[in-house]
């Protein structure tokens, strides 16, 4: 097939899959609209205290029954009732739906690729494309997995909705033809850098939406009220925790990127730092990061002050993403913009 | 927990309670102890972290020298009342600036201050054995205890073999079995912080001993590794110019290749420098096909190649009808279609200097927004010239650029209707000067390519200390150092009294593992019942 074709196929692709992806959106909207009342199931912060008594009395010898870890809150909430079997229902073609989309996605991306002869993320219209994707991919992978003390379906419209947003800005904004590389992008790096540097904001995206979660929580979780579909979501607690896991996760890769990244540069312009402002925001969202897992080891940071500082960071790298690359001058001006 | 062996699995400063404030009066070996605790506290760590971040801001925002020094002119021109502030601030050189030193200097102090005791601490830790059981094992985050149906002996030795499967370190006590494992992720956390060091020093080291070069080469033309070769040098204190790599660069030609449809028109596709090198004055000569991210590799100094443009070449006669000036004029292009500004200056000319100014347009056109190039390429060479008559002024000794016209002490030559003289040249054509002072020919156009000369002796420390930082990083984060101790107890008939129980070093964190990694010790030992249970009081760190 001539490039052209599979470029145009690439569009289709792409398309379609947002289509589908706004599909899914209504679908997790739908499920949190159908959640039952809070009072039958939100009453982690006891349940919680109450395991630690079981732990702490004499009959956890033998007699004591095998009680859920806090966090293996179930992903429905045990109730039974009419509106929880719908929005369970409703939620179960959200993720049939996701699972489309990013196989249209998948498509898109690869079919771009292929048009063009070179690894999909040359300039700001294909990364956000493939970004989106790695944002769906990581979460398409934590469902995948089905760990009961992470449950993330709740995070469904947390992560479409960014998904659609992101390749609506794509497609209106940001769309450059399929077409060769600038001589500067034309290096093995490019697949190394780059593709680490998706993957991590894939994996931030996701600690992103999990921080806002645990934070929204945290706060009902005090007042001991809020809408109902915030009580199909797991508890403060489990959330903190999980999104700790992605930012962990994610922060070596951002490293990994970096480097790789300074290693490209020295290959390219003869230094390996030079505080180009690219770099100096990669730099800047590194540090960040660096202080949120500093802060979750120091006392009266913990919770929700090393939460705030995990969506500065992402901030951050929003800011690297879009301001940096559009509208400040420097050496990383790839966007194929205007 | 006030037990000796559940207290905290860490060998990190305890940072638990607010420091106390100086006392009133102290004495300043008291107050440089103090000062010292405070530099060296977590809090005191992540602020400057903060401050780190904060500081690399405007960096990014205010034009900077050491990296676009004609933006910087530009905005120091824009903004006349602002920038001497900015001066003074150092806000148009953040990263070499004295605040930003002091910042990640006091960082790295703060570092050095924290790493050193927790070698010390951890290379202890890693030569103890692990520490006896606590007494009461209830009290720990994951505990699950059972009767089972053989002597202890026989399950403590069960036990003892299963952790020692599980690579834990293992000692067996009389009634119990005291487990440890995942001293690296302490490893791995002072390897991470001392790499930052490594890299800080590395990086100065390049600072120090290396050099970055530009210069600008015509095709057919070439230059040598010597200071007066470059037409922009920098370099550390500790440079020594007798140590440049003794090699002759020539340009024998520069292709280029655009986007020529599209919405991406005129976009660059490739370029490729040919090079002939000679690495010493006694070498063969070679060739090298230098592109962007090919670098020319010689004896540890890499030549790049950054940037390309146009020089056309001119002839000019004076008023005598003498050829004063023949030869290839480099051109700086403005914009993405290398629409080109330069100047010809002639010294030689007579009665008085000559100098031209103007465009070099490789397709050119001239519409309202005057003389332009629409495509990159040469499609249509044109150089559109004004000339002038008068003093140079590149005898007075004050340093002049050679891509500006000092036109001060020069007239303006004009056309018959007293409007500046122009011309439009395409190659072949000549401007013919008025009242017989002399002419200019546009011949034809070379190639040029900006190509940038570096020396970085730190950077393969710098790589290696960036590796390290990355693996001291994964082991921080991904070993889970984990305590783990069973006890058994005879609980008469040959049946004993089990009790499992587990700490974690970040027991936040790792709760889940932790849990998981018990019900495996304990389905191991025969027990398939209740699990463990899991406290969420007593969060370690």
């Amino acid at each position: 097939m001539a490039g052209e074709t599979l470029a145009q196929l690439s569009n289709n692709l792409l398309y379609s899959s947002m289509a589908v992806y706004a599909g899914a959106m209504y679908c997790y909207a739908a499920e949190m609209a159908f959640a039952p009342r809070r009072q039958q199931t939100r009453a982690v912060p006891v349940a919680e205290r109450s395991m630690a008594t079981v732990a702490r009395t004499p009959t956890a010898y033998d007699a004591a029954p095998r009680t859920a870890v806090d966090g293996g809150r179930a992903p429905a909430p045990p109730t039974g009732t009419h509106g929880t079997a719908r929005a369970d229902r409703v939620g179960r073609v959200g993720v049939a739906l996701t699972v489309l989309a990013f196989a249209l996605h998948l498509g898109a991306v690869v079919a771009r690729g292929l048009s063009a002869g070179r690894a999909p993320w040359g300039n700001m219209f294909e990364f956000s494309t493939a970004g989106a994707l790695a944002v769906t991919t990581v979460f398409l992978v934590l469902l995948a997995r089905r760990d009961p003390r992470y449950p993330v379906r709740y995070l469904g419209l947390f992560v479409v909705g960014p998904v659609l947003l992101t390749l609506g800005l794509a497609v209106t904004v940001l769309y450059t033809d399929s077409e060769q590389l600038v001589p500067a992008l034309k290096s093995v790096w490019l697949v190394i850098h780059v593709t680490a540097a998706i993957i991590a904001s894939g994996i931030l995206t996701l600690g992103f939406a999990q921080t806002i979660c645990y934070l929204v929580q945290d706060r009902l979780e005090r007042r001991g009220d809020g809408p109902a579909f915030m009580a199909r979501f797991p508890s403060a607690a489990a959330l903190d925790r999980a999104a700790y896991r992605m930012h962990a996760f994610a922060f070596p890769i951002w490293t990994f990127a970096v480097i790789a990244g300074a290693i490209w540069a020295e290959n390219a312009w003869g230094r390996y730092w030079g505080w180009d402002p690219k770099e100096t925001w990669a730099f800047i969202t590194w540090v960040v990061y660096a202080c949120y897992l500093h802060a979750r080891a120091t006392a009266g940071w913990r919770g929700r002050k090393a939460a705030y500082i995990a969506l500065l960071g992402y901030g951050t790298f929003l800011f690297n993403y879009l301001v940096v690359n559009i509208f400040l001058v420097g050496l990383h001006s790839y966007a194929g913009v205007g | 927990m006030t037990d000796a062996a559940t207290e905290r699995l860490t060998s990190a400063p305890q940072a638990e309670s607010e420091p106390p404030g100086p006392p009133s009066a102290m004495r300043p070996a008291e107050l440089v102890r103090w000062a010292w605790r405070q530099l060296t506290s977590m809090r005191t760590a992540l602020a400057l972290l903060f401050l780190l971040a904060m500081a690399s801001v405007p960096g990014s925002l205010v034009p900077q020298s050491g990296i676009d020094p004609v933006r910087v002119a530009q905005f120091k021109a824009a903004h006349p009342g602002l920038a001497p502030w900015y001066e003074r601030l150092s806000l148009f050189s953040v990263f070499s600036a004295p605040w930003f030193a002091a910042i990640y200097l006091l960082l790295f102090v703060s570092l050095a201050g924290c790493v050193l005791p927790r070698s010390k601490a951890h290379w202890r830790a890693m030569r103890a054995a692990p520490p006896r059981p606590p007494r009461n094992l209830e009290r720990l985050p994951v505990h699950v205890g059972w009767r089972a149906g053989r002597d202890p002996a026989s399950v403590l030795d069960e036990a003892a073999r299963e952790l020692r499967s599980r690579h834990y370190r293992v000692v067996r006590h009389e009634d119990a079995v005291s487990a440890e494992k995942g001293y690296l992720r302490e490893t791995g956390n002072l390897l991470f912080h001392t790499a930052l060091i490594g890299l800080l020093v590395a990086v100065a080291v390049g600072n120090l001993y290396g050099y970055k070069g530009s210069v600008l080469v015509v095709e057919k033309a070439g230059f040598s590794n010597t200071l007066a070769a470059y037409d922009s040098f920098s370099h550390g204190a500790g440079f020594d110019e007798d140590k440049l790599a003794p090699f002759t660069v020539e340009l024998d030609r520069l292709r280029v290749r655009y986007q020529a449809t599209g919405d991406q028109r005129g976009a660059p596709r490739d370029f490729r420098a040919t090079l002939s090198y000679q690495s010493a004055p006694t070498a063969a000569t070679r060739r090298y096909a230098l592109r962007v991210n090919h670098p020319l590799v010689l004896d540890g100094t890499k030549v790049f190649l950054i940037g390309n443009g146009y020089a056309p070449i001119f002839t000019v006669r004076d008023s005598t009808g003498e050829q004063v000036f023949s030869g290839p004029v480099p051109f700086l292009p403005q914009d993405g279609n290398n629409t080109s500004v330069g100047v010809v200056k002639v010294e030689g000319a007579t009665p008085e200097q000559l100098g031209f100014q103007g465009f070099f347009l490789p397709t050119g056109t001239i519409d309202a927004r005057g003389p332009i190039s629409t495509y990159p390429d040469l499609l249509l060479p044109t150089a559109v010239l004004t000339a002038f008559r008068g003093d140079l002024g590149t005898g007075s000794g004050v340093p002049q650029s050679i891509y500006k016209l000092d036109t001060r002490a020069m007239t303006q030559f004009t056309g018959p209707t007293g409007k500046p003289l122009a011309g439009a040249l395409r190659p072949g054509q000549e401007m013919v000067l008025p009242d017989r002072q002399g002419s200019i020919r546009f011949d034809g156009v070379r190639r040029y390519a900006t190509l940038q000369v570096a020396h970085d002796p730190g950077k393969s420390p710098a790589l290696l200390a960036a590796a390290c930082a990355l693996l001291g990083l994964m082991l921080s984060l991904f070993v889970k150092r984990r305590r783990v101790w069973v006890r058994a107890t005879a609980a008469g008939g040959g049946r004993s009294l089990v009790e499992v129980a587990a700490l974690a070093r970040v027991e936040g964190e790792d709760r889940d593992g932790l849990h998981d990694e018990v019900t495996g010790v304990v389905s191991s030992l025969g027990h398939e019942g209740a699990g463990p249970t899991t406290s969420t009081i007593g969060e370690e760190d």
